[in-house]
């Protein structure tokens, strides 16, 4: 077995194995702590001895083992006697078997009682089976800084598995990880971990285990069209190319054909999430050969709908985009005019970005200028920064 | 560490809004070059630029400790910290070096902008042996 399918493997299980001992033990932290020696153990003697036939069987019993001396070693101290009957009862076969812990395990780290931040975090480390230096690295953290939110995090979910969890909140943050990934540009590429990858893998996880859900569907779908443009999001130093001036010949097609495949399974099973809304869209995006052939009425009839399922000032000005794509400037900047009431988008870059667009679309180019330098101003990103700096200056000449 | 101080009463050139496009384009290459060649160069620490002084709030605490934010712009700022690099050199003759050269970003007609880099030791633990 080469050394990449030996880690995938181990990655795949390790949640599988923390799963089914939290389930047991009702305690998080200690069973964390097990699985990681496990993994270990694993790590020693299966490149020499080969991969066990029941490696999951494997794993759990190691963990297990190590859960047992840990609780035994603590609990030696004050309750020598209470707890030995339900440590030594052998684990059930089913446990060990097919029993597949992994979606409750990622209830778990999503837990509402977590910061959105621990959530995320919590969820690379246990689900994702990456370790404190990768996440801390993808995050741009000191490693001591990210391994005390572990802990924190650890010990704020530490009872273990409760009430079935809430999958929107799981696929919130799994839809974080992959924004994480996609829009930082940061650190040595040798050892950065590959965030939106990640949060691909675990969602194609998530939909193994709940293929009925049509949002995972849904998400999935988002990821995968979203991705399919990475190549050519971004000129040779890191600079951002818009949509409309990709080079459409460098998106991945595998990718599109996969993504589109899917939002045509879930799309008609209804109800209609605001995840799938998204694919649809970006499925149009990806589908045009295109900015100018792309089917416009339709992706502004789609954002009515998203602004419908979940309002808010980002789809708004979206929309606005996509109206003055279909009707022209003027009425997208009518659109726009009606946002500027809105606190949370006048003091951001994002309202004036769109403004400029849709000004120089017009023709009014002086004042399509003056608005990108006000976003420029206003961006917190470098080469969003750039790209409108750059913009307002070809504009002013 | 070297601190890009801009300073709007002793800038000598204008603000980069204005400039054209192949001299704006040249500055962020320019910038790009230096932080991949201190990366090459085993230099690199760390480095952030810093958003628009235009978006800065000064807290301080009130009487009963509560945050009183205050809101830029203020009109009487002089100077403000735009970007910093920290970077791990062989000597302070060194980071001198490299803060001349980010002195020379290229500005309006490509002509070096020449603006001051402040450069100032981050402080350490002392040597095992200096006590």
């Amino acid at each position: 077995m080469t050394e990449f399918a030996f880690e995938g493997l181990l990655r795949d299980l390790a949640p599988q194995v923390l799963g089914v001992l939290t389930r047991r033990f009702g305690d998080f932290a200690a069973a964390e702590d097990a699985v990681q020696e496990a993994l270990l153990a694993a790590f020693q003697q299966w490149p020499a001895q080969g991969v066990p036939g029941n490696s999951r069987g494997w794993l759990i019993q190691v963990a297990h083992r190590r859960l047992i001396e840990q609780i035994r070693g603590a609990d030696a101290r004050r309750r020598r006697e209470s707890s030995a009957f339900q440590l030594s009862a052998p684990l059930a076969d089913a446990e060990v078997a097919d029993r597949d812990d992994t979606l409750d395990l990622l209830f778990l780290c999503c837990h509402p009682a977590l910061s959105r931040a621990s959530a995320i975090a919590l969820t690379l480390r246990a689900v994702g089976g990456l370790t404190t230096a990768e996440i801390a690295r993808a995050f741009l953290v000191p490693e001591a800084t990210m391994a005390q939110r572990i802990s924190r995090a650890k010990r704020t979910v530490q009872s273990g598995f409760s009430e079935p969890g809430d999958l929107d909140a799981v696929l919130q943050v799994l839809y974080l990880i992959f924004n994480e990934g996609h829009t930082s540009s940061a650190g040595p590429s040798l050892l950065r971990v590959e965030l939106s990858a990640e949060a691909i893998r675990l969602t194609r996880a998530v939909r193994a285990l709940r293929p009925e859900s049509a949002e995972v569907g849904g998400l999935l779908a988002l990821m995968l069209l979203t991705e399919a443009r990475a190549p050519a999001r971004t000129g040779p130093v890191g600079e951002l190319v818009p949509l409309a001036a990709q080079d459409r010949s460098r998106w991945d097609a595998a990718a599109i054909a996969e993504g589109i495949a899917l939002v045509h399974e879930v799309l008609p099973r209804g109800p209609v999430g605001p995840y799938q809304v998204q694919a649809a869209i970006a499925a149009l995006h990806d589908e045009a050969p295109s900015a100018e052939a792309t089917d416009w009425p339709q992706i502004l009839a789609l954002y009515g709908v998203l602004e419908r399922l979940t309002p808010s000032p980002v789809v708004a000005l979206n929309r606005a985009v996509a109206r003055a794509m279909v009707e022209g400037p003027a009425a997208g900047l009518a659109t726009l005019d009606a946002l500027a009431a809105d606190e949370r988008l006048a003091r951001g870059h994002r309202l004036p970005a769109a403004r400029a667009h849709l000004l120089e679309m017009a023709g009014a180019r002086a004042e399509a200028a003056e608005a990108y330098r006000l976003a420029a101003a206003r961006t917190a990103s470098v080469p969003e920064r750039n790209y409108l700096t750059l913009r307002a200056a070809r504009l002013a000449e | 560490m070297l601190m890009m101080q801009f300073s709007q009463a002793a800038a000598e050139f204008p603000a980069i809004g204005t400039w054209k496009p192949e001299e704006v384009e040249r500055h962020i290459a320019f910038m790009g070059e230096v932080n991949a060649a201190l990366t090459e160069a085993g230099e690199w620490v760390s480095g952030e630029g810093l958003a628009d002084p235009a978006e800065l709030k000064i807290v301080r605490a009130g009487a009963d400790g509560a945050p009183v934010v205050t809101e830029g712009p203020f009109p009487e700022t002089k100077e403000f910290l735009a970007g910093y690099w920290i970077v791990d050199v062989e000597s302070p003759e060194r980071a001198i070096e490299l803060a001349a050269r980010i002195s020379t970003a290229p500005g309006p007609g490509g002509r070096p902008l020449n603006m001051p880099i402040e450069v100032r030791q981050i402080m350490d633990a002392p040597a095992p042996d200096a006590w």
